[in-house]
């Protein structure tokens, strides 16, 4: 009896603690975060949080918010670097102690923006500038910035596709699975590394939507009950390519061990000879490349395998967005931060990354994609909010690695069952829940 | 927790002198005999705040979200009643991944096992004991995120484990994390690797608890080694080996830590609790997976209570 009874007082006053805990979301002002017209107006600490730990630790981005100051001198930038940079956040979005400046997490939802950041400016003003600033418009507003953007497609170590005896860009799926078996037939190297037991790398391949097509509107073509992987489809283009990839045996023999960090050095080393990527990681293997003593001139990269009109597509997709925290009580500062970090630091283009600024040239890294007059689509992110939410209640992950891991199974016998049932599955269940989560 | 704060305070008027006694200085008694009442609570508020702040409280937010829609973000939430109970009970495929367990439940009936043989073994006097006992106890003591990344190398395609195996003429070249049997049965060992030390540590406490002398009359009485274990140690040790058992089954139903890093759930290797942290962070069903962790619980206690009942708690008199 005594027992029962502290239980249940427990559960009361855990009860009444609950009821209490939860008020939270104050309401804040939604004036918009403006940068002031003097450099010298904008005053306090603004705090920055971000996911590269590695450039805050060696100092990069403390030389960036030297630079910062010759502008802005007043403003001080504290920098908070996040190795779980989703995870943490995430959580701490329930309080309003988010920084200054933060990247959008994907878990935010897109109508929610306005009851976290604070708004940049309209869409029809920003979009004069930047790229990607419908990823964020809620109701004219946008609400963040990207920081970066990138191309999608293959990263390939060109010596050994040269040895195979391949010297142009395979312009079908079915041309770059037997430019693979010549790879494999014909030189020492891995022909395709899955980087499976990571995971995230294969997500990647989410992002060639519309490559596959040439429709920078494709991605918002899945907001419905539309069979994504239907034949002919994006999806059913692009996964049956890993499947067959992975059936044909030109993947490493056991997925299940491999490693990001070891992949630099393999596919730098010639090991390995593809890699499915976004543009982003170019730099990152020629710095690889230069750790072995190979020739970081030798990491090239192709567009997706489909053409139309004889040329290439290749669509540029948007990083994460920077926004300013709407409970922030230096918005002024915090929105100069992310003008200056955008448009002067020079980051996109140490990184190897395409430009949010229109104006701004292709970096280097594109440069063989320039040279072949591949076209580049942004992608339109009108509908990614509905995606998002059909993704969700789905239980899919477009974007997460688990469905292209069972693919990835499939296709070697690990599970069983055939590609065609496993993609029918995939478009019953999104079918249903675009059903359910458009109600 | 509650053993204590039950009985603490009902010793109190037992020292305390009778008050008819005292009828001068009643005020200033009251005031004493109130303090007194009051003491073993004033020792108790700190650690009952850390129980109701850090236990209560997260199990009591749990439970109410488990009946809402919240994606774990957005200050709005939907209370949608047992919606996700029905979801979780309806939906077999949130369920089959308990099957998972059942390599995890034998796989800690291994374990139990060893961990008696070896707790008896080195209960008698051996050369290099402590020695053995420190080996055995060693991986308990590691950090599981280093396991699992030890373990990764272990299982690699041509790694520690293939190579032992191509000295012995058994080159295998099998993808041990890579199909789901293999994946599970190595699991499954590397988490009998690391638990072991702790049935061990639990069993030989208990083995040296009983007094020696039995041992030696035993022996006197010309018992075998397998005798005293049958009829001195086993029946000695009997609550400590249900309790193993009791972790064991709610330790094989909540698996995590060696799965999730080594494989990330890949390959048939979801587990129950692995399920739940993909529904809570990686489709923001934070709803859905309260309500999963919530049936989790509840399924552990009745486990318990079910195997409380059929092997009660009898007081062990040996002599």
């Amino acid at each position: 009896m005594g027992k029962t009874k502290t239980l249940t007082g427990a559960l009361l006053t855990t009860a009444i603690l609950t009821v209490a805990g939860c008020g939270g979301g104050g309401t804040a002002s939604t004036e918009t975060a403006k940068a002031p017209a003097d450099p010298a107006d904008a005053s306090g600490t603004i705090k920055v949080l971000t996911a590269r730990t590695d450039l805050v630790q060696n100092g990069t981005m403390a030389r960036y918010a030297d630079e910062f100051n010759k502008t802005y001198p007043k403003v001080k930038v504290k920098f908070e670097a996040l190795t779980d940079y989703e995870g943490e956040v995430k959580i701490r979005m329930n309080t309003e102690d988010y920084g200054d400046v933060l990247m959008i997490p994907a878990a935010v939802a897109k109508n929610d923006y306005p009851k976290f950041f604070a708004p940049l400016g309209t869409d029809a003003d920003l979009s004069a500038t930047y790229r990607f600033s419908d990823k964020t418009d809620v109701g004219g507003k946008v609400y963040g910035i990207a920081q970066f953007g990138t191309a999608n497609g293959f990263l390939y170590n060109k010596a050994v596709w040269k040895k195979a005896g391949i010297t142009r860009w395979p312009a079908t799926p079915q041309e770059f699975l037997t430019d693979l078996k010549a790879v494999k037939a014909k030189t020492d190297a891995l022909p395709y590394y899955t980087n499976f037991k990571d995971g995230w790398p294969l997500t990647a391949w989410t992002n060639n939507i519309g490559s596959a097509t040439c429709d920078a509107k494709a991605n918002d073509k899945l907001a419905g009950a539309v069979s994504p992987w239907k034949r002919g489809g994006e999806l059913n283009t692009i996964d049956t390519l890993l499947y067959d990839i992975v059936k044909g045996g030109l993947s490493e023999k056991d997925p299940s061990t491999t490693n990001w960090e070891a992949s630099k050095g393999l596919i730098a080393q010639g090991k390995v000879a593809t890699m499915q990527l976004g543009s982003w990681a170019v730099t990152q293997m020629q710095d690889a490349a230069e750790k072995a003593g190979t020739d970081p001139g030798d990491i090239g990269f192709m567009p997706f395998p489909v053409q139309k009109g004889g040329k290439y597509c290749a669509v540029l997709a948007s990083d994460y967005q920077q926004a300013v925290n709407i409970h922030s009580s230096h918005k002024a500062a915090a929105r100069a931060w992310i003008d200056w970090f955008t448009q002067k630091s020079g980051y996109s283009a140490k990184e190897g990354a395409v430009p949010v600024l229109k104006s701004a040239p292709m970096p280097s890294t594109l440069k063989d994609f320039v040279d072949n007059d591949v076209t580049f689509m942004e992608r339109s992110e009108a509908k990614t909010g509905e995606v998002n939410t059909i993704d969700n209640a789905a239980e899919i992950g477009l974007n997460k690695p688990d469905y292209r891991q069972k693919l990835v199974d499939l296709a070697r016998g690990a599970q069983h069952g055939s590609l065609d049932d496993y993609l029918a599955d995939l478009d019953k269940r999104w079918n249903e829940a675009a059903r359910t989560a458009g109600s | 927790m509650t053993e204590t704060t039950r009985t603490a305070p009902a010793k109190v008027p037992g020292t305390a002198p009778p008050p008819s006694r005292t009828p001068a200085g009643g005020e200033g008694r009251r005031g004493v005999r109130v303090l007194r009442r009051l003491t073993p609570w004033f020792f108790l508020a700190v650690p009952l705040l850390l129980l109701v702040t850090f236990t209560y409280v997260p199990v009591g937010n749990m439970i109410y979200y488990s009946f809402t829609d919240w994606d774990g973000v957005s200050p709005d939430r939907r209370f949608t009643g047992v919606d996700n109970y029905e979801q979780i009970f309806t939906r077999p495929e949130l369920f089959r991944v308990f099957f998972v367990s059942f390599y995890y439940l034998a796989a800690s009936a291994v374990q139990i096992v060893i961990a008696l043989y070896f707790a008896t073994v080195l209960s008698f006097d051996l050369r290099c004991r402590n020695l053995f006992k420190g080996i055995l106890f060693f991986p308990y003591l590691i950090n599981g995120v280093a396991i699992g990344f030890v373990f990764l190398y272990f299982f690699q395609d041509g790694g520690t484990l293939d190579s032992v195996l191509s000295w012995f003429g058994a080159g295998s070249g099998h993808a041990w994390l890579g199909d789901p049997s293999s994946a599970n049965t190595s699991l499954a060992g590397v988490s009998v690797w690391r638990f072991t030390g702790l049935n061990f540590v639990l069993f030989l406490g208990a083995i040296q608890s009983i007094p020696a002398e039995l041992y030696e009359a035993a022996q006197l009485d010309g018992a075998t080694r397998w005798q005293q274990f049958r009829h001195i140690i086993a029946p000695g040790i009997r609550p400590v080996v249900s309790l193993s058992v009791i972790l064991a089954v709610s330790g094989s139903l909540s698996v995590f830590e060696i799965p999730y890093i080594m494989t990330g759930g890949a390959t048939g290797t979801t587990t129950f609790v692995i399920q739940t942290v993909k529904l809570a962070f990686q489709f923001n069903k934070t709803g859905l997976a309260s309500a999963a962790a919530v049936v989790l619980l509840l399924i552990i206690l009745l486990i318990t209570w079910i195997q409380r009942r059929l092997v009660p708690d009898e007081k062990v008199d040996l002599v």
